[in-house]
């Protein structure tokens, strides 16, 4: 449930006009960018682990 | 089964405990083990191994400055011939207890500093810095290199030397490590600010120099040559690094590194519990504040042995003593704080001699853990300089290197192989 403040925070910030930092997936800038929203692409995407290895050195860690 | 945190500590103390000397100066092919074992032509080189195939632009050039100043070759296009034809045998400096910032590349002429493990005894070797601008660690190598480099050799070499070994005989050789730690306190990181740790290594050397050397002309000259360069100390700190680290190589069940390097191609590293195994990725893309000039596709991959000074835990490390460097490498003062603050998490403990002001003067993260780099996903940071990618263009930039995670993987892996039952 959103307080009185938030809302009225949340219609400033939309009269205002959003200006969007997009991380990971391009489709949104994309979608953002047709619509000519301001937005910035931010190179970024999550670091792949190797729950595997993890696993060992959890392992290791505990003998 | 290892009892991994025991064999961290342990490896941790032997490096907190070295204490590095400069202990004298000598021509590398007299003094660095192995440096004319192969009867050929040999030039030492940063980071892991690599062909001359597949190496970067500036460690080709520093190969075809090396090739002139040693008298191998005439010209640049000489020395690419003679490597081609597989006439220069290349081996990493690490392989011979030494270390060399950027191109890295030692050639059997270069007079190297020679330092000592007071505390285990073992040695290690570095040359002189040039200074910055066209130089042959840049992978710059036109006339005023060599000329330089010949300069160093004839002029400031015995200057320095002599001053050394009256150090050497009156008070055991200059402390390393306790101008580091000094230099900690006024305002340099050791890796891209050694502005007072060279003048502190001045201060302590000048007296020797004077009574060592009635020739006054060389005297000033070497004098104002090792003023005028902020990184002289660099190459000292780094053989300081090497011989400390070396020490503490070969802890059984210990995952701290004790190698990071980079030859332009390739990022490797060592680690103490894993014998003598390279383990290499490749070499960062460096994202650095560039020289006027210059744009992103000018900049090599990372490049240089220097990496050894986070592996010694100063350097990016770090970047919380120096504020005055984030307007040479980028960011804020605060930035420089994040980055140090951030070591911590992938480090074994703190430095009991090497402290931060900025954080109450606790001591730097150092030994770094490669379980607690794969388990965090955060990977060594560093503040470095950058090449151009064209052989002879020298250096276009300097900032803030994160270290790929691959060769830490690929390390973790073998560890685990090794010690888990």
């Amino acid at each position: 449930m959103q307080t009185a403040d938030e809302k009225r925070n949340f219609a400033s910030l939309l009269k205002s006009g959003a200006n969007v930092i997009n991380f990971g997936m391009a489709g949104f800038y994309d979608d953002l960018k047709k619509q000519e929203i301001p937005v910035v692409q931010m190179d970024w995407t999550p670091k792949t682990v190797n729950s595997n290895l993890l696993a060992k050195l959890k392992m290791l860690k505990k003998s | 089964m290892v009892d991994l945190q025991s064999a961290n500590r342990q490896a941790l103390q032997i490096l907190l405990d070295g204490r590095p000397f400069l202990v004298g100066m000598g021509t590398a092919r007299d003094v660095i083990p192995g440096m004319c074992e192969f009867g050929k032509k040999i030039l030492l080189h940063a980071g892991p191994p690599i062909t001359w195939e597949r190496m970067s632009g500036p460690m080709r050039g520093a190969v075809m400055a090396a090739c002139q100043y040693e008298g191998w070759a005439a010209t640049a296009d000489d020395a690419v011939k003679l490597a081609e034809e597989g006439a220069i045998v290349f081996d990493p400096c690490h392989h011979h207890h030494a270390v060399g910032p950027m191109a890295g590349v030692t050639s059997p002429s270069m007079p190297v500093f020679i330092l000592e493990n007071k505390t285990f005894g073992n040695r290690s070797y570095v040359n002189m810095n040039e200074g910055l601008g066209q130089v042959l660690r840049m992978g710059a190598y036109g006339e005023e290199v060599i000329t330089r480099l010949r300069w160093m050799e004839e002029t400031l070499y015995p200057v320095l030397r002599a001053g050394i070994e009256k150090a050497v005989r009156e008070q055991n050789g200059i402390d390393v490590k306790s101008i580091i730690a000094q230099g900690l306190h006024m305002g340099d990181e050791m890796h891209n600010r050694n502005k007072a740790g060279t003048s502190l290594f001045l201060r302590a050397v000048i007296p020797y120099m004077i009574e060592a050397n009635a020739d006054k002309t060389a005297l000033i000259e070497s004098i104002r040559f090792i003023d005028k360069n902020d990184h002289f100390f660099l190459n000292i700190a780094m053989a300081a690094a090497k011989c400390s680290l070396e020490a503490a190589h070969d802890v059984e069940g210990s995952s701290m590194v004790t190698i990071m390097c980079r030859n332009g191609t390739d990022f490797g590293i060592k680690v103490s519990g894993l014998y003598d195994k390279w383990f290499v990725g490749p070499a960062a893309q460096p994202d650095v504040l560039l020289f006027p000039g210059f744009t992103k596709d000018d900049v090599n991959r990372d490049i240089g042995d220097s990496a050894i000074m986070e592996t010694y835990g100063i350097g990016g490390f770090a970047l919380a003593a120096a504020p005055a460097i984030v307007q040479f490498v980028g960011g804020t003062p605060q930035d420089a704080a994040n980055y140090s603050l951030e070591m911590y998490e992938i480090t074994i403990g703190e430095n009991s001699i090497y402290s931060l002001p900025a954080f109450n003067f606790r001591g730097s993260p150092t030994g770094i853990d490669i379980v607690k780099v794969v388990e965090t996903g955060i990977t060594p940071v560093l503040d470095t300089g950058a090449a151009h990618k064209i052989a002879g263009k020298g250096q276009v930039g300097t900032g803030i290197v994160r270290m790929p995670s691959e060769a830490f993987e690929m390390a973790a892996e073998a560890f685990v192989e090794k010690y888990l039952d």
